[in-house]
């Protein structure tokens, strides 16, 4: 069956996340993987809102957190403060996965959504964290998307706005954040993951049609490729439910 | 405080007597859904000035106050309106331009500072941030913050836990509490003497409520003082907190309120195209802002056809099959 890389993508974030995994998610391709996973691999697995929502029906995609149809059919309303704090305590928090998104990201798996440029006077102005930064600072494992950019795959961050690994092995601990960090990085080209030992980012699959060379090619700083294989591509099943279970409507998949 | 028992206001009144220039202002909401949007619109008419606004992830009503000439200071941890613009327009310009003055949060953070605003306690604490750029950049620098009475002497700080080891925890990062001048909330039901019922997920509208010096409520329905006092336990903010209430229907819009009406996708469309060039910008506040008079007017010119395709369906609050595209 065919294909689009957006299908890949989500996909391979979905494969991921398990049950019992609680799912803070933000706007976009991150909302439909934790739709996709819900809806196909992991149908025990909790979705959740930065705003306050837990476990949403989500008949309809919603286009922000903010979206009114996070409210609907929900294990409770509340807030950010009931949202973050979930997140802080290891009780819950222990059980969350986060999706996240940048402009730039390092071998690290720090991220930049704040500026390009100096920060007194930028050259872009992103968003922001948001509660981008909360969540990296808080949970054991996050899945980051990204697009194989050379600017977005730099040696420095302009601007590190949610810690991923610091700058090594114990820079979390030496800072004093909670345990934790990236798992993965999904991009339109194929999967990082980071060494268990050095915490550097190193090619894990590559899509079909895609080779190692190609994807270094996309990166300012180089990687490990030598354990890097051919990703699995979505199946007929998966591909047929995440377009018509989670984006009828074609909001984010067109 | 105002105990007095009919707050009821009109929104021109109200904006008039409590947002000044230079006031240190928060509007409730999140992104794309209950911001106080006619009240925005009613700060931008009446050509309020270097406004200090404080932000977790507004959103829409954070970008027309920008786009409007009113701000000068943004405290903030999230410029964006979900996919019709990942990056607020006008917020983006106006600090690529220098013409605002920003300092970075995160959402964690700012709801905990009007948290600590309404508690009376001068920070809180989190275990948010230590080793990134929220903690090493700052927007405002320390001289400039030591001029402002309103401003503490640091953006935040890190502290080892006192309670050396407890739960798990080395350091905390504490983060100064933040009491407006004035907050603004969109709610559903306020009555005339202010107490507030908010549906659906409330954000954090209830700490910057509590925080502030002096509360807006504009709302959708206005009840008689002792009608929300039955099923009081969905009420969340209470009449000693409110010094104006305004009836205002629609008053979120284009912004979404839940069990009301959807956001409405065309006008914030429209919007992010003309925000992205000054001309076409210009002509919108020209015609949309100050081309009206009251949100109504607004209303009247989106049109009873649009306005019945956003209205909210009472099973799920939002607008079922709505055109988002």
């Amino acid at each position: 069956m065919e294909y689009t890389l957006k299908e890949m993508m989500a996909i391979t974030a979905a494969r991921e996340i398990k049950n019992e995994d609680i799912v803070f998610c933000g706007t976009g391709i991150s909302m439909l993987a934790a739709m996709a996973a819900k809806n196909i691999n992991a149908p025990e697995s909790v979705i959740f809102f930065e705003t306050g929502a837990i476990d949403s029906k989500l008949e309809e995609i919603p286009l922000a957190v903010g979206d009114p149809r996070v409210m609907y059919h929900t294990s409770a309303n509340g807030g950010l403060l009931d949202s973050f704090a979930t997140m802080q305590n290891a009780i819950t928090g222990q059980h969350v996965v986060g999706i996240l998104g940048a402009a730039q990201v390092d071998k690290f798996g720090n991220l930049n959504s704040t500026v390009i440029g100096d920060y007194e006077s930028p050259k872009i102005r992103f968003s922001g964290s948001g509660g981008g930064c909360d969540v990296a600072s808080f949970v054991p494992r996050s899945i980051i998307f990204m697009q194989h950019e050379k600017r977005k795959f730099v040696k420095k961050l302009d601007y590190l706005t949610s810690p991923g690994y610091l700058d090594g092995p114990d820079g979390r601990k030496n800072a004093g954040l909670i345990p934790g960090g990236p798992e993965l990085v999904i991009t339109n080209m194929g999967v990082m993951r980071f060494d268990d030992t050095t915490k550097q980012m190193y090619l894990a699959a590559f899509y079909p049609g895609i080779t190692p060379e190609q994807i270094l090619d996309k990166m300012e700083f180089s990687v490990d490729t030598s354990r890097a294989e051919e990703a699995t591509p979505p199946t007929a099943e998966e591909l047929t439910l995440l377009r018509e279970k989670c984006d009828h409507q074609r909001l984010i998949l067109s | 405080m105002n105990l007095k028992q009919d707050k009821v206001m009109d929104l021109t009144t109200a904006i008039n007597t409590y947002v000044k220039d230079r006031c240190h202002l928060s509007l409730g909401g999140f992104t794309i859904n209950r911001n106080p949007m006619a009240a925005v619109y009613e700060i931008i008419r009446q050509r309020v000035k270097n406004i200090h606004l404080y932000a977790h992830s507004n959103g829409q009503g954070v970008d027309e106050l920008i786009g409007g000439g009113c701000v000068s200071h943004l405290e903030i941890a999230y410029g964006g309106s979900g996919k019709f613009a990942s990056t607020c327009i006008r917020f983006r310009k106006a600090v690529e331009e220098n013409l605002l003055q920003v300092e970075d949060y995160t959402n964690y953070q700012m709801t905990l500072r009007f948290l600590a605003g309404a508690m009376g306690v001068p920070f809180l604490p989190c275990r948010s941030s230590m080793g990134t750029d929220i903690v090493n950049k700052w927007g405002f620098s320390q001289e400039m913050r030591k001029t402002s009475k309103k401003l503490p002497d640091d953006k935040l700080t890190i502290m080892d836990n006192p309670f050396s080891g407890w739960l798990d925890t080395e350091k905390v990062v504490l983060v100064p509490a933040i009491q407006p001048d004035v907050t603004i909330v969109h709610v559903q039901k306020a009555d005339k003497r202010g107490n507030c019922r908010i549906q659906g997920l409330t954000f954090a509208d209830a700490e910057q409520a509590k925080a502030a010096k002096h509360l807006i409520v504009t709302c959708e329905e206005l009840y008689d003082n002792d009608e929300l006092k039955t099923d009081s336990d969905q009420n969340q903010i209470p009449f000693i907190h409110v010094d104006a209430v305004v009836h205002v229907p629609h008053g979120a819009y284009p912004t979404a309120c839940y069990h009301h009406y959807d956001y409405d996708p065309n006008y914030l469309k429209a919007y992010a195209k003309k925000a992205k060039d000054d001309t076409l910008h210009g002509e919108y506040l020209k015609e949309m802002i100050h081309g009206c008079q009251t949100q109504q007017d607004l209303i009247a010119k989106t049109g009873p056809e649009q306005m019945a395709a956003i209205a909210a369906d009472p099973q799920t609050g939002y607008a079922r099959n709505l055109d988002r595209k």
